[in-house]
């Protein structure tokens, strides 16, 4: 059992816990920004997906299971996995409604003033949202169930430790 | 001078993949992997892929705090038995061969850094560089591929996510994990 101790207690020192405090919210802004701005530069909404699931695994890994399960429940993510890939299918199946093509680009594609608009693109940035909230939450919930969630052996048998319950251990 | 970048990077990630391989803790082996990931990403970035680069970087992350996160947590982190000689044998058999016809298909391939996908004029490459802004209005020409000249392949990428996950949660669920150990007693 060495070096499984540090990993039961509530969180890490106080250093990380400060520097993640005021880390949180730009990391989760840069990947807010990967999302939304994925039709212009590098990125979209896998990769940005992906950035805002790391916030959540550093508030995880930084504060401890409770804390980070109160900020996004384990329920709320599911749903919101669920959301997105709902809202990519609906953005798809809109060009049916537009009177055209399943994924027929029906809102209006060319900014006025030119390019490198963030309302350009159509449902392309629309896309990219739906898709990073569906990356972040699901990817979340697979730290949660891989890494929180655990088996491990109190004298000399197996005991699950789980968010539930990790609050009396 | 970006040829021989990429080749440094490319031997940097062999001799990470060796060190995964062969070491025998298993916490060197996810850093290794972990660092195979970061020599990858920069290779993207070098041969002018960012997107994939940034796709790289981040998810090579995420995963590498999974897995020292699942390998630390195990009490079997190091591995000291031999391997068996007939498994041995059948991998090596198993990777020359695979070599022999790698060497093959390595000849038919295009030179190193030429665009494989505009050689003939038909390709449809030709059309997404010459009037994706006009036609999809995206700036960036990958998400104009990804999300509207291929959108299919992006539903198909988002529902093998979702599936997993679902599949992922069905397994790992904590009332299954019960009833296993339950049973294990």
């Amino acid at each position: 059992m060495t070096g499984t101790e540090y990993l039961q207690e509530k969180g890490l020192s106080v250093v990380v816990k400060t520097a993640t405090r005021w880390m949180k919210g730009f990391i989760f802004l840069y990947g807010a920004y990967i999302v939304c701005f994925g039709h212009l530069t590098p990125g979209g909404g896998f990769p940005g997906g992906v950035i805002i699931a790391a916030t959540f695994v550093l508030i995880t890994l930084a504060f401890g299971r409770e804390y980070a399960l109160g900020k996004l429940g384990k329920l709320l993510a599911s749903e919101l996995d669920s959301l997105g890939a709902l809202l990519f299918l609906f953005l798809a199946a809109g060009g049916l409604y537009a009177g055209s093509k399943f994924f027929t680009n029906f809102i209006e594609k060319a900014h006025p003033t030119g390019t490198f608009r963030l309302f350009s693109a159509g449902i392309i940035p629309l896309c990219n949202i739906s898709i990073g909230v569906k990356v972040g939450a699901s990817l979340f919930m697979v730290f949660i169930i891989l890494a929180v969630v655990r088996v491990v052996v109190v004298n000399g048998k197996g005991k699950l430790i789980t968010t539930e319950k990790a609050g009396t251990k | 001078m970006t040829e021989m970048a990429v080749g440094i990077l490319l031997l940097l990630m062999l001799m990470g993949s060796l060190i995964a391989l062969e070491t025998s803790n298993l916490l060197s082996a996810v850093v290794a992997v972990g660092a195979v990931g970061a020599f990858a990403s920069i290779t993207f970035l070098l041969i002018g892929a960012p997107d994939i680069a940034i796709t790289q970087m981040v998810v090579e992350v995420l995963s590498l705090i999974i897995l020292i996160r699942a390998t630390i947590s195990r009490d079997l982190t190091t591995i000291d038995e031999d391997r068996d000689i007939p498994g041995l044998a059948a991998t090596l058999i198993v990777l020359m061969a695979m070599l022999v016809f790698g060497l093959e298909a390595l000849r038919s391939l295009p030179q190193f850094g030429a665009p494989a996908f505009t050689a003939s004029p038909a390709a449809p490459a030709h059309r997404y560089l010459a009037s994706g802004l006009k036609e999809t209005g995206a700036a960036n020409a990958v998400a104009a591929v990804i999300l509207d000249y291929r959108g299919y392949d992006t539903l198909g990428e988002a529902t093998v996510l979702f599936t997993s996950i679902l599949g992922a949660l069905a397994i790992l669920r904590v009332s299954a994990r019960k009833k296993r150990m339950r049973s294990r007693k």
